[in-house]
């Protein structure tokens, strides 16, 4: 859901966006691997899925600013402070550029807040997930950013211009935030004993829910289930989830090693035939569960948004009320 | 709860001297000057521009893509304006 189009497969799911009526132009783009522009003809089902996916991914990156707002206070050092600040700012930067994208398709950033607000939209499941100790930054650091590169990367070549062009500017953006949570675990891992417990604790609560970021199983016997097919066919989607969450595995577990701390999977271990990772079987009926709110903090976190947005409603009426003010000549 | 409209505005960023302005974005503001503001933040967080310019959207007018072929047609079959179009005599330098 971050970067990605899935919801729990009872929740409040959108009719399958089916191709068919898709003009010429549009397929000849396509074809082409060229980008398809917001004043181009496409077909409605196309501009439907962009805008819930680039909303929803939107929506992910304001509400991740919480889990880790809540510990820029009680950062350990003005370094510290002064990154997660920068961190934070960069993830509020990230939604406004995805809103823009949207904004391109016809759409209205206050109808999408709305409808996040109301619960018509959602934001990925790992921001319901709770911060309980410093290392946790390190962990979403690594981890949560680093499924969300991996995620994202490939959205670079999106064939919506505007979104492909939002990704490049994120993906520039990202490498520092996962740099910097490796650079906390590793410190604390480095620590005294208690420092590197707590380090290991985090990346125990947060391994599992990462690896649910890349979203269902959608290869095999899950191929047809979905969105992943069309996804892919409108060259939005370029590898299913299954192939970017191996991706992300085979990339963290060697790190993994260089911090000195477990994965919490027994079963993980290199499959020199496959030349990759073997993993354990993933819980995604906790996915699901958290999607349709049942997870530890999702009421939390929409409480915290909706009295956010409301008690800065009076900024927003009183700069409109002086911009109509003073130039009530000018465009409004 | 609804939330009220802000403009839109169209972002410009010159990323150094000698290089024109280049569209990066957009952004909602009340005014223009809140909008330069917020194009600071949100688009120059990494000393990305030296120069910013904010441009009401709906000021913009646009050549529309249905009629692209039409529209940049009479160009297509000059040629003669690029260099490569000439045959230059062997031996001759500096043309
Ligand atoms: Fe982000
Ligand atoms: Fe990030």
């Amino acid at each position: 859901m971050y970067g990605n189009d899935f919801t729990a497969p009872d929740g409040l799911r959108p009719a399958p966006d089916a191709g068919g009526d898709e003009p010429a132009s549009f397929l000849a783009v396509l074809a082409d691997g060229g980008r398809i522009e917001p004043r181009d003809e496409m077909p409605e089902a196309y501009r439907r899925s962009l805008v819930r996916q680039i909303a929803q991914h939107a929506h992910s990156e304001i509400i991740g600013m919480q889990p880790e707002g809540n510990w820029i206070a009680r950062a350990p050092s003005l370094r510290r402070k002064g990154i997660l600040m920068a961190k934070v700012q960069d993830e509020a930067g990230h939604g406004l550029y995805l809103y823009a994208a949207a904004e391109t398709l016809g759409v209205d950033r206050a109808d999408l807040l709305d409808q996040l607000h109301d619960g018509r939209q959602k934001y990925s499941s790992i921001f319901n997930y709770p911060t309980l100790t410093w290392a946790d930054m390190g962990a979403i650091g690594w981890l949560v950013d680093g499924a969300a590169i991996v995620n994202q990367v490939p959205l670079c070549r999106c064939s919506f211009g505007p979104y492909a062009r939002a990704m490049v500017r994120v993906c520039k953006e990202e490498s520092f935030h996962q740099r910097q949570g490796f650079e906390i675990l590793h410190t604390l891992s480095h620590g005294t004993p208690a420092q590197r417990a707590m380090a290991q604790d985090a990346v125990d609560r947060y391994w599992w829910p990462s690896l649910m970021m890349f979203g269902p199983s959608d290869t095999g016997p899950d191929a047809a289930t979905g969105h992943t097919a069309q996804s892919m066919a409108w060259g939005i989607k370029r590898f299913s989830n299954d192939e970017l969450r191996q991706r992300f595995i085979d990339m963290t577990v060697p790190q993994a090693e260089a911090l000195g701390l477990t994965l919490p999977d027994p079963e993980l271990r290199w499959n020199d035939e496959r030349g990759h990772y073997d993993h354990g079987p993933i819980d995604f009926t906790e996915l699901f569960d958290v999607i349709k709110g049942n997870g530890p903090c999702n009421q939390e976190r929409m409480a915290h948004r909706v009295g956010a947005h409301e008690d800065g409603a009076w900024v927003r009426e009183a700069a409109e009320a002086y911009a109509a003010k003073r130039a009530p000549e000018a465009v409004a | 709860m609804s939330t009220p409209r802000e403009p839109l505005w169209e972002v410009f960023v010159r990323s150094r001297r000698g290089l024109n302005h280049v569209h990066v974005g957009s952004l909602h503001a009340p005014d223009a000057a809140m909008a330069l503001r917020n194009a600071r933040d949100v688009y120059t967080r990494r000393q990305e521009g030296v120069s910013l310019w904010v441009v009401p959207a709906t000021a913009i007018t646009a050549s529309s893509p249905e009629e692209r072929d039409a529209f940049f047609d009479p160009a297509a079959d000059k040629i003669y304006r690029h260099p490569t179009f000439y045959d230059v005599p062997e031996g001759v330098e500096h043309l």
